[in-house]
C-alpha cells in the first residue's frame, strides 16, 4: 500500500517534470507507441509493452502501470489510449503520458486493454528497469526486486548504472542481488558466476534456491559445484527455519482454538453445560463484523480501519445478550441434566443457523481485512502473515483479561464460590441464578469477540460455528474442564503438534492421529492436563 | 428461438384434446427441486433452488409447456446424503413431479441414483463432476473433466499460459478433486511430466489453517521450474484458503492458481484485489458478453431483488438443462420419461456464452471451455476459451478401465458404459 502510495508521488513527480518546455515534444513521440496497445491482442500486446520499455523513457511508467493494473482503455471512436479510473457510472480519464484530466466517459465508449498473468509479469519487469533510478527509495527498492524475478540478462548494465548512484544501502543489496540473478541468466564468464552465486547464497532463501536449483541443473564445471555447495547450504539452514516456521504455525492455530474454545471453557469447564450451540456464539459474533462493516462502508468509510474495535464490544454485548437469553429461557430449567441440554442446545444451534441464514442469506459474507491486518512480513526466514500474528496477540490479551475477571473482580468471586459450592453460595447471599445467567453471558460473548477474529481468517458464513464446535470440544477436555490455564495449554499443545504432523502426514491423517492422540490421552487421564483436586470435583 | 417455441406451446394447446382445454387452466406440470436449502451446501445450492424458481416462472410467462403451467415443488435434503434419496423417492411417488432438477455433491448425486432408476424419472444435474458415470435417468448439464480440468491445464502448459512445469493438484478430501487428480495426474504424465514435478494434496472439508500448505506451495514453487496450482478445493474452505495466498504474498504471476470449484459466489465472500490474476475454468462466466446473458443477468437481479447478486456456471447449467428439458417435452409431446429420453438427445438450446449447447447421446452436453482471471471487482475475464464446443465425456480417455468405455443411450445401443475392447455393456469388468 505504502508503495503504492509513493508511486503515485512519482508519477506527479514525473508528470510535473515532464509536463515542463522542451519534454513536451519529446512526449508527443511516444504517443503512437501507447496508443499502439489499442490494437491486438495479448501477443501483440507483450510485444508493445517491449516497444515501449525499449525507449528507456521513464514516462511510459504509468501507462504501464495503468495496464498491469487494468486502468488502461482505449477509446472505441478513435482508438486513443487513455488510463480510466472509475467514477460513478462511467470512468475518468486522464492522459496516458501527461497525466493530463481529459474529462469523463460513459462505460460503453471506451474499451479495456486486456492483460493476463503473462504480460503483468513483462510490464513488472519492464516497470522495474524504467524506475531503477526513481527518486523515492521505495520505488527504486520494488523497481529492483522486480528486476530480480525476471532475472534479464539484458538489465545488467542499467541495474550497474544505479548501482553506482544508489546512496540508500539496503536498496543497493537488493539490486546488486538482482544483478547477480541476471548474470547467472547471461552468458557472462565463469569468474562473474561464481561471484554472483556468492551473493544469492548469502540471501539464503527460496528466491535464491530456486535459481540456484536452475544454476545447478543447467551448468557444469566449477559453477555447478559451486551451485550445489550453494544449494546445499541454503537446504540446510532452511531445513532449521522450518521447524521454527512449524512452531509458530502452531501457535497461531493454537491461539485460533484458543479463542474458540475459552469461551467453552467457561460454560462446560466451569458450569459444567454442555452448550452445543457455542460455536453460533462465534459465528453471531462474525455476523456483528459483517453488520458494523456493512454500515460503516455505506454511511463513515473512514471508519474502516477501526472497524473492527467498533466490532469487539458490539458483538460482545449481542452474543452475550442471546447467551444470556438462552440460559434464561432454556437452561436453567435443565441443571443437572446433561444429556437434556446437550439435546435442547444443539436444536438451539439449529435454530441459530437457520435464522442466519434466513436474515443474511446462505452464501458467505464478505468481512474485509483492514489495513493493518493484511500483508506479511519477513522474519529471517519465516513469512509471518499479519492477520495471523495480531490473532495471537488478541487470543492472548483475552485470556489475560479473563483471568482477570475470574480472579480480581467481585463477579469472578461469586462465580467461582457458586461453581464450588452452590448451596453455601446460596447461603452467603450471592444470587445464585442471576450468577448462572451472567456467567453464561459472558463465556458466549467472549466466544462473539472469538467471532470477530475468526472473521479475519475465514468464512463468515450460516457454518462457521459447527467447524469450531468439536475442536473447542477437543481442547477443553484435554486441558482439563474446569481450568483456564488447561485450555490455554491445551490449545497450544495441539495447534503446535497439529502442525508438526501435518507436514508429514497431511492434513486429513494429521487430525485424526490428533484425534486418536486424545482418546489415549483422556483414557490414561480422564480429567485432562490439569485436573481440578479437592471437594470440588466430588460436588 | 422465441417463435418457435411459443409456436410448439400453441400446437401443444391445440393438440391437447378439446375436452381438457376446458380444465387446462387448473392441471399443471410439476417440477421438483431437489437442492439443500439448509447444512453445509445450502450455501451453493440455495442460489440453484432460486434460479430454478425463476426458470420456471419466466417459462411459465412464455405459456408453460405444453399448454399447462409448471409447478415447481421445493423441497430440502438439508446436506443429508441419505435424506437425498428419501426426498427424491417423495417427490416423484407422492408428488407427482415429471422431472427433477438438482443435487451438487456427487456423493447426493450418487444416493439418488437408484430411485431414479426404479421409478423411472428424470434428474437434471447441473454442476461439474468427476464423471466416470453414465445414467439412463440423468442429463449432465455441467463439466466432465474434458469440458473442464483437462483444458485448464493446456492452457497453462502453452506459452500464453506461462509454460508451467510443475503442478500442485490441492484437492478437498471426497470423490471428485480424488477423481479429477487421478485423471490430470494420468494426463500430465502423458505429456512428459515426471513424477517428482507433481505435488498432490489433500485437506478435510472446511479446512481452516492453510499456512502449512502455502507455505508448502512456496517451497515447492521454488525449484527453478514455472509452477502453477490445480485447486479442486470445494467452497467452503476457498475463502481461508484465498486469504492465506493474498496475505502470503503469492502472486498470481509467479505462483497462478487455477480453480474448478470457485465461481462468482464464491468470490462474493472475499476481498479480490490481493488475487487479481488467479485463474479459474468454467463454462460461462457473468462477464460473458452476450445479449442473452445480460437478460439472464437482469431478470436474476430482479427476480432476487438484490442489484449486486452475481450468476454463476452452475445456474447457467440449469438454465440450459431446464430449456433441454422444455424443449424435449415440446417435441415428445408429453412428459413421460421414456419419450422424453427418446426425444431429448440431439435437442439444442442456446447457452449464455453466445452459442448453442446440445445433448449427447451419452446424456453430457457440449459447451465452450473458458478460462478467466480474477478480476478486482469480483468477476473474472476471460483470458482464453476452446476455439469451438467441447462435448462433455463420459469415460476418461486418460483412466485404465474407463478409457474403452463408451455411452450411448439410443437405441439399439442403449447403455451407458459399452465396453469397445470386449463388445458388451456393463463397464470394464465384463
Amino acid at each position: 500500500m505504502s508503495f503504492l502510495k509513493s508511486f503515485l508521488m512519482f508519477l506527479c513527480l514525473m508528470a510535473g517534470l515532464v509536463g515542463t518546455g522542451a519534454a513536451q515534444s519529446d512526449l508527443e513521440s511516444l504517443r503512437p507507441l501507447v496508443n499502439a496497445l489499442a490494437e491486438g491482442k495479448y501477443k501483440e500486446t507483450q510485444k508493445q509493452i517491449g516497444d515501449l520499455a525499449a525507449t528507456g523513457n521513464p514516462a511510459v511508467a504509468p501507462a504501464l502501470e495503468a495496464l498491469g493494473a487494468g486502468e488502461l482503455f482505449f477509446r472505441k471512436s478513435d482508438k486513443q489510449v487513455f488510463i480510466a479510473k472509475k467514477a460513478g457510472k462511467g470512468y475518468a480519464l486522464s492522459d496516458p503520458l501527461t497525466l493530463e484530466d481529459a474529462g469523463e466517459t460513459g462505460r460503453r465508449a471506451v474499451t479495456k486493454i486486456k492483460v493476463n498473468n503473462n504480460l503483468r509479469r513483462v510490464i513488472r519487469s519492464a516497470l522495474g528497469s524504467l524506475t531503477l533510478l526513481a527518486p523515492d527509495p521505495k520505488v527504486r527498492m520494488a523497481a529492483a526486486e522486480a528486476v530480480f524475478k525476471a532475472k534479464d540478462p539484458e538489465a545488467i548494465e542499467s541495474l550497474e548504472a544505479a548501482i553506482a548512484k544508489e546512496i540508500d544501502d539496503d536498496v543497493r543489496l537488493v539490486m546488486e542481488q538482482a544483478r547477480a540473478a541476471a548474470v547467472l541468466n547471461s552468458d557472462g564468464s565463469d569468474g562473474d558466476k561464481l561471484e554472483a552465486i556468492e551473493t544469492l547464497a548469502s540471501m539464503g532463501n527460496r528466491e535464491a534456491l530456486s535459481l540456484l536449483i536452475g544454476l545447478r541443473d543447467s551448468s557444469e564445471g566449477e559453477v555447478q559445484q559451486a551451485a550445489t555447495r550453494a544449494v546445499n547450504t541454503i537446504n540446510k539452514s532452511l531445513a532449521l527455519w522450518d521447524n521454527a516456521q512449524n512452531i509458530w504455525y502452531g501457535i497461531s492455530l493454537g491461539s485460533v482454538l484458543l479463542l474458540a474454545a475459552i469461551g467453552l471453557a467457561i460454560t462446560f469447564g466451569v458450569m459444567g453445560v454442555i452448550n452445543m450451540a457455542h460455536g453460533e456464539m462465534v459465528m453471531i459474533g462474525a455476523y456483528v463484523t459483517f453488520v458494523v462493516q456493512e454500515l460503516i462502508r455505506s454511511s463513515a468509510p473512514g471508519l474502516f480501519e477501526y472497524s473492527l474495535f467498533i466490532a469487539l464490544p458490539l458483538a460482545f454485548l449481542v452474543s452475550g445478550a442471546i447467551g444470556v437469553g438462552i440460559e434464561r429461557g432454556v437452561i436453567r430449567w435443565l441443571y443437572g441434566r446433561p444429556l437434556e441440554t446437550l439435546l435442547a442446545t444443539w436444536g438451539i444451534s439449529l435454530i441459530l443457523q437457520q435464522a442466519v441464514r434466513s436474515i443474511f442469506g446462505p452464501t458467505n459474507r464478505e468481512v474485509g481485512n483492514p489495513d493493518w491486518m493484511s500483508g506479511a512480513f519477513e522474519l529471517g526466514q519465516l513469512t509471518i502473515t499479519y492477520n495471523r500474528m495480531w490473532i495471537v496477540v488478541f487470543a492472548i490479551l483475552v485470556f489475560a483479561g479473563l483471568m482477570l475477571v475470574l480472579k480480581k473482580t467481585s463477579f469472578g468471586l461469586f462465580t467461582r464460590a457458586v461453581t464450588q459450592n452452590r448451596r453455601m453460595a446460596a447461603s452467603m447471599g450471592i444470587r445464585t441464578p442471576w450468577i448462572d445467567a451472567m456467567t453464561f453471558g459472558l463465556g458466549s460473548g467472549i466466544a462473539g469477540i472469538a467471532g470477530v477474529a475468526l472473521s479475519q481468517i475465514d468464512n463468515v458464513s450460516p457454518n462457521l460455528g459447527q467447524g469450531y464446535i468439536i475442536d473447542s470440544f477437543m481442547v477443553v477436555v484435554f486441558g482439563g474442564v474446569g481450568n483456564l490455564w488447561g485450555t490455554l495449554v491445551g490449545a497450544m499443545t495441539l495447534g503446535v503438534v497439529n502442525k508438526f504432523l501435518e507436514p508429514y502426514a497431511g492434513a486429513v491423517l494429521g487430525k485424526i492421529l490428533v484425534l486418536v492422540f486424545i482418546i489415549l490421552f483422556i483414557q490414561k487421564r480422564p480429567r485432562g492436563l490439569f485436573a481440578l483436586k479437592g471437594r470440588a470435583v466430588e460436588a | 428461438m422465441k417463435k418457435t417455441l411459443t409456436g410448439l406451446a400453441l400446437a401443444g394447446l391445440m393438440t391437447s384434446t378439446f375436452a381438457g382445454l376446458s380444465y387446462a387452466q387448473e392441471e399443471t406440470i410439476k417440477v421438483g427441486i431437489l437442492h439443500s436449502l439448509s447444512g453445509t451446501m445450502a450455501i451453493s445450492e440455495t442460489t440453484l433452488k432460486d434460479a430454478m424458481l425463476m426458470l420456471i416462472e419466466e417459462q411459465n410467462k412464455k405459456g408453460g409447456v405444453l399448454g399447462k403451467k409448471l409447478e415447481a415443488v421445493v423441497v430440502d435434503p438439508a446436506s443429508d446424503w441419505p435424506l437425498f434419496a428419501e426426498k427424491a423417492r417423495e417427490l416423484i411417488e407422492v408428488n407427482g413431479v415429471d422431472a427433477v432438477f438438482g443435487c451438487w455433491t456427487s456423493v447426493s448425486r450418487k444416493s439418488v441414483l437408484p430411485v431414479f432408476e426404479e421409478l423411472n424419472s428424470l434428474l437434471f444435474y447441473p454442476v461439474q463432476y468427476e464423471g466416470e458415470e453414465s445414467q439412463r435417468n440423468v442429463f449432465y448439464t455441467g463439466a466432465a473433466p474434458n469440458t473442464q480440468a483437462i483444458p485448464a491445464v493446456d492452457y497453462l502448459m502453452s506459452e500464453e499460459g506461462g509454460s508451467v512445469e510443475r503442478w500442485v493438484l490441492a484437492g478437498t478430501d471426497y470423490v471428485y478433486p480424488r477423481t479429477t487428480n487421478k485423471i490430470l495426474e494420468a494426463y500430465l504424465k502423458s505429456k512428459g511430466v515426471a513424477e517428482e514435478d507433481i505435488m498432490i494434496n489433500y485437506t478435510p472439508f472446511g479446512h481452516s489453517d492453510w499456512q502449512t500448505i502455502v507455505s508448502d506451495i512456496k517451497t515447492f514453487g521454488s525449484a527453478g521450474k514455472k509452477t502453477a496450482v490445480v485447486s479442486t478445493i470445494n467452497g467452503d474452505a476457498n475463502v481461508p484458503f484465498y486469504k492465506e495466498l493474498g496475505n502470503a504474498g503469492i502472486k498470481a504471476e509467479d505462483i497462478p492458481v487455477v480453480a474448478f470449484s470457485v465461481g462468482e459466489e464464491e468470490l462474493a465472500g472475499l476481498d479480490t484485489a490481493p488475487l487479481v490474476g488467479h485463474l479459474a475454468a468454467w463454462n460461462y462466466f457473468q462477464s460473458a458478453d452476450t445479449d442473452a446473458n445480460a437478460e439472464f443477468i437482469e431478470t436474476w437481479q430482479a427476480f432476487t431483488g438484490d442489484e449486486d447478486r452475481v450468476t454463476n456456471d452452475p445456474m447457467e447449467a440449469s438454465y440450459i438443462g431446464f430449456n433441454m428439458w422444455v424443449e424435449a417435452v415440446e417435441k415428445a409431446g408429453t412428459t413421460d420419461a421414456d419419450a422424453v429420453i427418446d426425444a431429448i438427445v440431439g435437442v439444442s438450446v442456446p447457452n449464455l456464452t453466445g452459442g448453442y449447447s446440445a445433448m449427447m447421446p451419452n446424456h453430457h452436453i457440449t459447451k465452450p471451455v473458458l478460462i478467466g482471471e480474477i478480476q478486482e471487482d469480483g468477476q473474472f475475464e476471460t483470458v482464453w476459451e476452446t476455439s469451438g464446443l467441447v462435448g462433455g465425456d463420459a469415460w476418461s480417455d486418460y483412466l485404465e478401465g474407463s478409457k474403452d468405455l463408451i455411452s450411448d443411450w439410443r437405441a439399439p445401443m442403449s447403455c451407458g458404459n459399452f465396453n469397445v475392447k470386449t463388445g458388451k455393456c456393463g463397464g470394464s469388468d465384463s
